[in-house]
């Protein structure tokens, strides 16, 4: 049985932060879960996918996040405890959904699993989603730890129950992917059969329902606001005349640094875990006795500010620090020393700071940044891309996946990105105010998740660009999760439909579809050339699967090349246009590492002088 | 207790992780308090995977620059690309099997010379262990085994609250059935190097 499943309760397991977040909803008696895959929340629908073949839990990739909540909404609208888990970014494609659910609420409760990412260890940016509580109206959670985060989960849905409205657990990267010792509690059957009452006064959001839908949002975030000054997750220790506030992750720091400093007598510490509505007259409280109050958060000053309207409020005068150009940056993540030192400067106290080594007479390491795996058929697409296109005048807007790495030279495949589907609008724009011929690149996962749309644009308003989609039948970048496109029985699933991209692409009206095997480099240059020659919309799918997940899931790859020292002419096309990284130099020539190779015969189809050859080839 | 603060860095592929996974399992077993963090993300693709592992009585998962005690670096170059979270009292552990980077090969940058790279961190950092993971790892009988060789290597030098037998069931127990003895052996061989 799968490990979170098991009903071993008061045992300590080690679990990585998104597996205790998945025990803790498990716990909680979760019966529905929906996501779209996003690092760094992807482990915990990645313990559901598997938990559902092995229980009534029932469990879906969604096209994107903001199907994803509906489908989460409509089950908790029907009296069943559900889940809808995303990444920072995904809340941003979920939130026209959520902002009038926070109208509509729910039945039974909904947790909103959001991760953000500070310092953007694999994001585009680094928003502080706590502001969408604030947007929205939504209650928010945030855990410190690993352990608290599993704890947290039934509280969550019961605090769901409550208010009936969604409840939105926000963690950040360093609770998702840290691991610590966590403590069972008793797993909750879950209800997986709903009944839904139908209300339209309530359900239907009209002008006139939802004029009474927002008044009575308010009632319940005043009813909130109470309950977070009653939660147990907003709690103090220790006292004395200097004030901490502090949310998440940085609450170690905090308590690391308090000791560290020997500053336990004078320091009182208000950690924050029910972050939206704030505790006000807790809150209140706290700062009465302080007499200098610092806010320890990464990301946006969102606590600050509330803490500065509160102590205006209260008519209290005393120096409040928080982001500042000497105290904490709105950038990036903390860490245990820079908190220290920032704490120590703000209360005045002496600090030992470690000593760091002199590293000036350490030689230039050469980087060593993400790569697009050897064999993967995104490097063989994107060369064919470039040959079809030498000499011409390009723009290459790219997306978000695995193939987003392309963009570093030699391939120099990406030019523009935003977000999830953006290649296709954007290529939409450029297109019509550019003389340059506009190739967009997408995956078949994100082409799924919001590509459609654009593409649908660029058919209506007759864009003259071409769409190279990447598929590689499976969503790579996250941990190869499914998409609609994914023959699932390759998987061993069974129960599923397959959307296939060739036909819808030809249902929404392209004129020119053609399909490619990158692998073929010949045929899919000669395709690429006629897709791009032609004026208007075309769409060239590029069908390969995901060399890593071929290997995974035992399917034959080819046999390992070699470089024949006789014949290669040094010219280094291979490495310069190609740049496979099993490639690499020794004596000055260009040879081939055997165990890195996954013998896709690429680079053999590069080479002019054909010196590159199987290995154990027959003489 | 006192807090041990450990570091891993590896590239993408070598086990960092399974590493990280067997020392955390151990410390459960022991009862010793133990957070992890790990930083791979995009990185996965043939980048560098970077765990902290902080032991004893401290709250926070990650460790900053010049607070590590000991450094297990899986890679010669990465080891030194990671001395900024050592100090003059940090032990460092390193596999001296060099593993080229992709910008290396096309040019971008040269690989440090071995013999520079331990020196440098010989001359900074209070202990040096050098050993060649790659090769025990081979003599083990799986050359996967790198990480179990490097962990091996990290028990003898008793500087983690963990012993050696919590090690050994925590191998068993963590990585899978059919490697268990060559893991073991290269283990073994991994602690002979280090105090030898
Ligand atoms: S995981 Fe698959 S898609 Fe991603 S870089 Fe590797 S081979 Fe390419
Ligand atoms: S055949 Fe060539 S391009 Fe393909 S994986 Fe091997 S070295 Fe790389």
């Amino acid at each position: 049985m799968h490990k979170l499943l098991q009903d071993n309760a008061g045992e300590t397991l080690m679990l990585l932060g998104n597996e205790a977040i998945a025990r803790g909803a498990v716990e909680a008696g979760l019966a529905f879960a929906a996501t779209y895959p996003g690092t760094p929340s992807s482990e915990i629908s990645a313990n559901f996918f598997q938990m559902a073949k092995q229980s009534d839990l029932y469990f879906e990739y969604s096209t994107n996040e903001k199907v994803a909540l509906e489908v989460t909404a409509a089950a908790a609208n029907s009296g069943v405890r559900s889940m809808c888990i995303m990444k920072h970014v995904g809340m941003n494609v979920a939130a026209d959904a959520m902002m009038t659910l926070a109208y509509v609420g729910v039945k039974a409760g909904l947790v909103i699993l959001c991760a953000d990412d500070p310092y953007m260890f694999s994001s585009q940016n680094e928003q502080d989603n706590r502001y969408y509580g604030k947007l929205s109206g939504l209650p928010i959670l945030e855990p410190s730890s690993v352990d608290e985060v599993r704890q947290i989960m039934p509280y969550a849905f019961e605090l769901s129950e409550t208010l009936q409205e969604p409840v939105i657990v926000r963690t950040t990267t360093r609770i998702n992917h840290s691991t610590g010792p966590v403590l069972l509690g008793e797993i909750i059957p879950p209800k997986t059969k709903g009944n839904f009452v139908k209300d339209p006064f309530h359900l239907v959001t009209v002008p006139a329902v939802s004029r009474n839908l927002h008044v009575r949002l308010l009632k319940r975030l005043d009813q909130a606001e109470v309950l977070s000054c009653e939660s147990k997750y907003n709690f103090i220790h220790g006292k004395g005349p200097w004030g901490i506030v502090v949310n998440g992750v940085s609450y170690n720091y905090v308590a690391d640094a308090v000791r560290d400093l020997g500053i336990e007598d004078q320091t009182r510490i208000f950690r924050v875990g029910f972050s939206h509505p704030m505790p006000g007259e807790k809150l209140k409280a706290f700062l009465q006795g302080c007499e200098k109050v610092l806010v320890v958060e990464e990301g946006e000053p969102y606590m600050e500010e509330t803490i500065r309207a509160l102590a205006q409020e209260a008519g209290l005068i005393l120096p409040i620090g928080g982001k500042a150009p000497q105290l904490f940056s709105r950038l990036f993540e903390y860490d245990p020393a820079m908190v220290r030192e920032k704490i120590a400067a703000w209360f005045d106290v002496a600090l030992e700071p470690a000593v760091p080594l002199d590293l000036s007479d350490v030689p230039e390491i050469p980087q060593r940044p993400p790569n697009l795996c050897a064999g993967c058929s995104h490097r063989a697409t994107f060369y064919a891309v470039n040959k079809a296109t030498e000499g011409m005048a390009t723009v290459k807007p790219n997306d978000i996946g695995c193939y987003t790495l392309g963009f570093m030279p030699p391939l120099s495949a990406g030019d523009f990105l935003i977000c999830m589907g953006s290649s296709v609008g954007t290529g939409c724009g450029f297109s019509q105010v550019l003389d340059d011929k506009v190739i967009s690149y997408i995956g078949d996962s994100t082409f799924f998740h919001s590509g459609i749309p654009g593409l649908i644009n660029a058919v209506f308003n007759n864009h003259d660009m071409t769409l190279v989609i990447l598929d590689n039948h499976t969503t790579a970048m996250t941990g190869h999760q499914p998409h609609p496109g994914v023959d699932m029985s390759n998987l061993g699933q069974e129960g599923y439909g397959r959307v296939s991209i060739e036909s819808l692409v030809k249902g929404i009206g392209v004129p020119h579809v053609s399909v490619i095997r990158p692998y073929n480099v010949k045929k899919s240059v000669a395709a690429l050339k006629e897709a791009i020659a032609f004026e208007g919309v075309s769409v060239v799918i590029a069908q390969q699967d995901c060399v890593l997940q071929a290997r995974s899931l035992k399917k034959e790859t080819g046999r390992p090349f070699r470089v024949d020292p006789q014949k290669c002419a040094n010219h280094r096309n291979c490495i310069n246009d190609l740049a496979c990284p099993a490639f690499y130099m020794e004596n000055d020539r260009v040879c081939i590492d055997a165990s890195i190779c996954t013998g896709c015969s690429v680079c053999a189809q590069v080479c002019p002088e054909n010196a590159i050859v199987p290995v154990k080839e027959k003489k | 207790m006192d807090v041990t603060r450990l570091i891993i860095v590896a590239v993408g592929g070598q086990g960092n992780l399974l590493a990280s996974r067997v020392l955390g399992e151990a410390a459960r077993r022991s009862q010793v308090p133990v957070r992890m963090s790990e930083i791979h993300g995009m990185a996965q693709r043939g980048g560098v995977v970077e765990s902290a592992l902080v032991f004893g009585d401290a709250q926070s998962p990650i460790i900053s620059d010049g607070e590590a005690d000991i450094l297990v670096g899986f890679e010669p170059a990465e080891s030194l690309r990671a001395l900024k979270k050592c100090n003059a009292d940090t032990t460092v552990i390193i596999n001296t099997a060099a593993l080229q980077p992709f910008t290396a090969a096309i040019g971008k940058g040269v690989y440090p010379d071995l013999d520079d790279i331990q020196r440098l961190i010989a001359s900074k950092c209070a202990r040096l262990i050098s050993l060649d993971a790659a090769a025990l790892a081979r003599k083990a009988g799986n050359v996967l085994s790198v990480n179990m060789v490097l962990l091996g290597a990290l028990s003898a030098t008793n500087l983690i609250p963990l012993n050696e037998q919590s090690l050994k069931d925590a191998i068993g127990a963590v990585t899978r059935q059919a490697f268990a003895e060559t893991n073991l052996k290269a283990f073994e061989l991994g602690r002979k190097a280090a105090t030898a």
